[in-house]
């Protein structure tokens, strides 16, 4: 089982907080890797404009990152910033690293003529066909995201040893929203991809425990013909691109998820304010059904984070915190570990109905119960 | 030696030994009580006088060397059309376990003699093919252990049923659902379905039974079984009843009994479940429904609008249908409307290397709920033999590539996939029930599995009894003779629906737990089945495992 942290905070932190929590859940892992997400970001040597892409990923060699820069530039993308890590080689155990990217960009001119909603399709093309040039030459090249405001990185490797080897503690990045996981995918082959946290359109999720509906959710997935909707090198992607499918597709509140993933029965969708629509939904969305267990954390483009627990619930997670800074964590030592200076008796453990939502502006953290009407103006 | 003409030699002669079943009788025990000569339903058993000599050693020349002595004994018949058929009604009258049937195992001369008249071979029934079924090879094997918790089938809240009707895609859903458009009906059922068997084919009261026994499922277990028709109506006070919810009405080529059902339905409480249309079945593919006349009594003949003891052959094809195209705009829509688009429509055909076309039509039509395939395994009340053994496609397969076929589409979810042909023919019905449901189906149909588990259908697969065809059933599940169907009490057949019902539920639970699987049915999860045949793995795209 792989330990899970989050915190989302109105002022920029470093990620390297983070790390020492997940170092104070370490029973609770393997220490085989480290997946990181930021969002919010401030860089000490560069002034951001959040609205430029950044391509998180790693050149395994320098022809890949010549190919890197020769398609960034085929695109029309501009180069403004290369973020570059204080990397200590010698920490870290693969070899293969030729550079960690972290690269802001300049979005093409031609553009500026797109829908907000064609531009952040193109963006996921583009992060697309990088990736595929990289599988297409013996995965020498890694994109993880192409996106405005969030960086990610993975490696393989003991997360707090992996955080030191990339200067994470040097507090050149700090980001308002961090996700971190501490473990490769173990229980298959280990591919940078299959490291959680996932990421799609400005999406993300990561996630404790196995999917057993893995293949039926895959399946229905990837007939979708959304280009985005590949991968599956780890059971917990699915999580993401259903959080993606019900925001972005389908464009239904975040509460909706819940009921997407985790359907009420019959005997309680009969007395449910909505149990109709909600029936039909269940009905529809048949085959995005997990079956746990697992304890999803997710983020938002907009910075909203949230926490949901599979319907028998067997995985741990504990959110707490202050408003302006919240933590959620696999174990309640992590959150400690993040936000020691808060009121422990209002930590909360989500049950099977619940979903936790904290909004962008991090002052409350709203608790959502599956039981309640859910604020679906346009389903009304 | 002796003259030729002194032996009873012709070409269909036989002796009991060329016959598919013998009699072993032991006259030791015998009471000649005669039951099972009475008991006989085709007429094989004779209680004979038969005769003996005695010889013994006589020294005095004015007295004969032997002695005669008569006895009365059991006589099997050697006639084709009264060979012994192995019910075993005989042993089950037997006051003194003194008779019973045995299998003959050597190659019986008797299958190249069963054509008299030019007739050839006909049964009611199942394939006949003895063994291991492919589907019962198939394990499942993603057991959840560390990387997940398993499951405690007993305490933990499973979520077994399936949906029958036409799915939207979630987005055309949402759409209809604000603007207050239709939605297609689609009903929650028990994935194990009784399948099509008709109110002709099935004894009054084997019928009476199942639908009891389904009420009782419904009503007070919660477990939501519906079953099917087949052709040839269903009785009006049941259509006029709240029971017709339970009911999946069948409409196939003979439309027999829909006079019935088109009049009621003003006077209908409740809508059916469903309407099956059949346009073909996995036991005779190409051949219409077969009512023979022995079984076509007064009530059946009222039933369906005909004479009394006429052969009631459907033909192999609707009349209207020229073409899928306009079979599923004529008849699916026609059936659709007659409801007012309330009730889920869609058609049954025979396991078919075409399945896949069939299926492609329908997806391309938004009233059509479903597509119900039954493989060559499949159960039949009358089908020639040759149709039978040798006419069909195996449901494992083709139920996959059409799964598949629709996942590469996208619509998986959106025409549920039925499945039926052989689940649980040797008894393992949750077994081949659920590694058809991980293969894709939605769901199964079965028939000759609850007859044998809810009424003791004494057939087998060695071709025990299977005279479904001829009304003489013995046990009362397959007749329309009030003598026969006596035998067999609704009451005892619905508390063994309920059981088997209850028992496949526990089973499935036992299943859906070592995977990890409680919140939904595990359609299509392919990954948790592996089979010890690498053709067979390669074919169904599951894991070969040794």
């Amino acid at each position: 089982m792989c330990r899970l942290a989050m915190k989302t905070a109105s002022e920029p932190f470093s990620p390297f907080s983070v790390l020492q929590a997940m170092e104070a859940m370490q029973e609770g892992y393997d220490g085989s890797g480290l997946g990181l997400l930021l969002r919010g970001l401030k860089f000490a040597d560069y002034k951001y404009n959040a609205a430029d892409p950044i391509l998180s990923g790693i050149a395994h060699t320098e022809e890949a990152l010549a190919r890197l820069d020769h398609l960034m530039d085929k695109a029309g993308f501009t180069l403004k910033y290369d973020h570059e890590y204080d990397v200590k080689k010698a920490m870290i155990e693969a070899q293969d690293r030729h550079k960690y990217i972290l690269r802001v960009y300049k979005k093409p001119a031609a553009w500026s003529k797109l829908s907000p909603e064609q531009v952040e399709h193109e963006l996921m093309l583009a992060r697309l066909s990088l990736r595929a040039d990289g599988e297409a030459h013996g995965n020498d090249l890694t994109a993880f995201s192409l996106w405005p405001d969030v960086v990610m990185a993975k490696e393989v490797g003991w997360p707090l040893e992996i955080g030191l080897a990339l200067g994470l503690d040097s507090g050149r990045i700090t980001s308002r929203i961090c996700m971190a996981q501490g473990r490769q995918n173990t229980n298959y082959g280990i591919n940078l991809y299959a490291c959680h946290p996932f990421f799609i359109q400005g999406v993300a999720t990561m996630t404790n425990g196995e999917n057993t509906a893995f293949v039926p959710i895959k399946d229905w997935l990837s007939g979708r013909s959304f280009p985005g909707y590949i991968g599956y090198q780890s059971d917990s992607e699915v999580f993401a691109h259903i959080l993606h499918y019900v925001t972005k597709q389908l464009k239904l509140p975040l509460e909706t998820y819940k009921h997407v993933i985790t359907p009420l029965k019959n005997e309680e969708l009969a007395v449910h304010p909505q149990g109709d629509f909600l029936r039909g939904l269940r009905d529809a969305c048949r085959r995005l059904i997990i079956d746990g267990p697992n304890a999803v954390i997710g983020t938002l483009p907009d910075e909203t984070s949230m926490l949901v627990m599979d319907a028998k619930k067997m995985r741990p997670a504990t959110v707490g915190g202050k408003p302006g800074e919240w933590a959620i964590a696999s174990e309640m030592c992590g959150v400690d570990a993040m936000i020691p200076d808060r009121d422990r008796s209002k930590d909360f453990q989500p049950m099977r109905e619940h979903t936790v939502i904290i909004p962008p502006d991090r002052q409350e953290l709203q608790i959502w119960s599956q039981f309640d009407q859910f604020p679906i103006h346009r389903a009304a | 030696m002796v003259t030729v003409r002194s032996i009873p030699n012709t070409p269909s002669s036989l002796t009991p030994n060329d016959l598919p079943w013998i009699i072993e009788h032991n006259q030791d025990r015998c009471t000649l009580c005669g039951r099972c000569a009475a008991v006989c339903p085709v007429g094989t058993l004779k209680l004979a006088y038969m005769r003996k000599r005695m010889p013994h050693l006589v020294l005095s020349s004015t007295e004969r060397g032997s002695a005669y002595k008569t006895f009365v004994g059991i006589r099997q018949s050697t006639e084709v059309s009264k060979r012994c058929i192995g019910c075993g009604s005989c042993s089950l009258v037997c006051p003194n376990e003194a008779i019973h049937p045995i299998h003959n195992d050597i190659r019986d001369r008797f299958r190249f003699l069963n054509n008299q008249q030019g007739e050839p071979a006909k049964r009611g029934g199942r394939r006949n093919v003895p063994g291991a079924s492919l589907l019962d090879r198939i394990v499942f094997d993603r057991i959840s252990m560390l990387t997940d918790p398993a499951l405690d089938a007993g305490r933990h809240e499973f979520s077994c049923n399936t949906l029958l009707g036409r799915v939207l895609p979630p987005e055309e859903y949402v759409r209809r659902k604000l603007a207050g458009e239709w939605i297609p009906p689609v009903r929650e059922i028990f994935p194990f379905v009784i399948g099509s068997m008709s109110f002709g084919a099935l004894s009054p009261n084997m019928w009476l039974g199942l639908l009891q026994g389904v009420a009782y499922c419904n009503e007070v277990l919660g477990i939501p079984v519906v079953m099917a028709t087949g052709e040839g109506g269903c009785p009006p006070w049941v259509l006029r009843s709240p029971f017709l919810k339970y009911i999946i009405l069948q409409i196939a080529s003979g439309y027999f009994g829909w006079d019935e059902i088109i009049r009621a339905i003003p006077e209908m409480q409740c809508d059916p479940a469903a309407i099956e249309i059949k346009y073909g079945q996995g036991a005779k593919p190409g051949d219409g429904g077969l009512l023979m006349w022995f079984k076509v009594s007064k009530l059946i003949a009222r039933l369906r609008g005909v004479p009394e003891g006429v052969d009631l052959p459907s033909p192999p094809v609707h009349q209207t249908l020229y073409s899928i195209e306009e079979s599923v705009m004529k008849m699916i829509q026609t059936m659709s409307m007659a409801w007012d688009f309330r009730v889920p429509v869609y058609p049954k055909i025979s396991g078919s290397t075409s399945a896949k076309s069939v299926l492609n039509n329908l997806v391309r039509n938004p009233y059509a709920s479903a597509l119900m395939i039954d493989g060559i395994d499949g159960g039949t009340g009358a089908a020639y033999n040759v149709s039978m053994d040798a006419t069909g496609h195996p449901i494992a397969a083709n139920v996959r590539e059409c799964y598949l076929d629709l996942c590469a589409q996208g619509k998986q979810n959106e025409i549920p996939i039925f499945a039926a042909g052989g689940v649980g023919k040797n008894g393992n019905v949750t077994q081949n029930g659920m590694a058809l449901i991980m293969l894709g189906a939605s769901g199964v149909h079965m028939g000759k599995y609850i007859m044998q588990s809810a009424a003791g259908c004494l057939g087998t697969e060695t071709n025990r009894c299977n005279v479904c065809n001829i009304g003489l059933c013995p046990k009362g599940i397959t007749s329309q003779n009030p003598k026969l169907y006596r035998r067999l009490d609704p009451d005892q057949v619905a508390q063994r629906v309920a059981e088997t019902f209850m028992s496949i539920r526990t089973e499935m639970k036992k299943i859906m737990a070592p995977l990890g699987r409680s919140q939904s049915l595990p359609i299509g999860m392919s990954d948790a089945l592996g089979i010890d045949d690498k053709d067979v793995a390669e074919r169904l795209n599951i894991r070969y495992v040794c």
